[in-house]
């Protein structure tokens, strides 16, 4: 039998990671405090993730200024994207194999 | 992993795509109340001129009464946009949620270009005199407005602007602009806040 964990991303092991990976597959970009806002997680929790994701180059980031405040912006990549559809998938089979 | 456990990840997902893309606390009370407003301006305005045609009002009282139905619906307009903001304001507080977010700006830039457009070109005709077309236009931009944001929202919206844009259209060939006016801003608004309170916020 064909492993269906084969597929299973050890990027997305966590979940804040798959969440992140979730909001920015149907956005264009994101920013930094909208994201704390809707995974209601802290300011360190998400960076730290956010760095694991852009090391895997499964995001980019844009970072530029308003005013003087920071605005970050992040992006799924075409690698990114292609790994979450991939990890859908593994979960999706994984539901079909448990039936 | 547990079989639970894909589901609940699934449905996370799922959630926050959703959340992350579409504004869902706009509120359905708010169309009620603006639906009432535009009812009540229609009756008001129905009756000034109503009330000018009786007494056979000499011509010189027209201005006023241009004056008096422009203030009527820039109130009605004032105040539909400030109790719409407060019960939005006030759902998304409830669900810990912040109004202001990269989807509500989309929203509000995505309909802010055919909404300010339709102001415009209603200045303009008032500017030139056309008064006739002028329910036409508010209602027709407006339903420009809707189905533009709608992406960004309720999928509802959409079909709310189709209908207001095919009564706008409707109302510029029958003409009685008051009564077109009345209903795709007054009845519609009801039916449809009903509709989006019973469905989304019970």
């Amino acid at each position: 039998m064909k492993d269906p964990l084969q597929h299973f991303d050890k990027a997305f092991e966590n979940r804040i990671r798959l969440q992140i990976m979730s909001v920015l597959a149907v956005n264009n970009s994101y920013d930094f405090n909208s994201l704390k806002d809707l995974l209601q997680i802290t300011d360190g929790n998400l960076a730290s993730h956010l760095k694991g994701l852009e090391k895997e180059e499964y995001i980019s980031v844009h970072k530029s200024f308003i005013g003087k405040k920071p605005n970050t912006q992040y992006a799924i990549t075409k690698t990114g994207k292609d790994a979450f559809k991939k990890h859908l998938q593994a979960l999706e089979k994984l539901i079909n194999q448990q039936k | 992993m547990e079989e639970k456990d894909i589901y609940a990840e699934l449905s996370s997902i799922r959630n926050l795509m959703e959340r992350s893309s579409k504004f869902i606390s706009l509120s359905g009370l708010a169309g009620v109340m603006a639906g009432f407003y535009a009812m009540a301006g229609a009756w008001f305005a129905a009756r000034i001129t109503l009330n000018h045609e009786d007494m056979g009002s000499p011509p010189d009282d027209v201005p006023v009464i241009k004056l008096a139905m422009i203030v009527v619906a820039f109130v009605i307009l004032l105040l539909s946009m400030a109790t719409s903001y407060f019960l939005t304001w006030r759902k998304a507080k409830k669900k810990n949620e912040n109004v202001w977010n990269p989807v509500s700006k989309r929203l509000l830039v995505a309909s802010g270009v055919p909404f300010l457009t339709g102001g415009i070109f209603v200045g303009a005709l008032l500017l030139k005199e056309e008064y006739k077309m002028i329910p036409a236009a508010f209602l027709i931009f407006y339903g420009l407005a809707l189905y533009a944001g709608s992406q960004f929202t309720y999928k509802e919206i959409r079909w709310l602007g189709i209908v207001e844009i095919v009564l706008g259209l409707c109302s510029m060939y029958f003409g009685n602009g008051l009564i077109f006016w009345a209903f795709g801003f007054g009845i519609l608004h009801i039916v449809y806040g009903i509709y989006m309170h019973f469905k989304y916020e019970r």
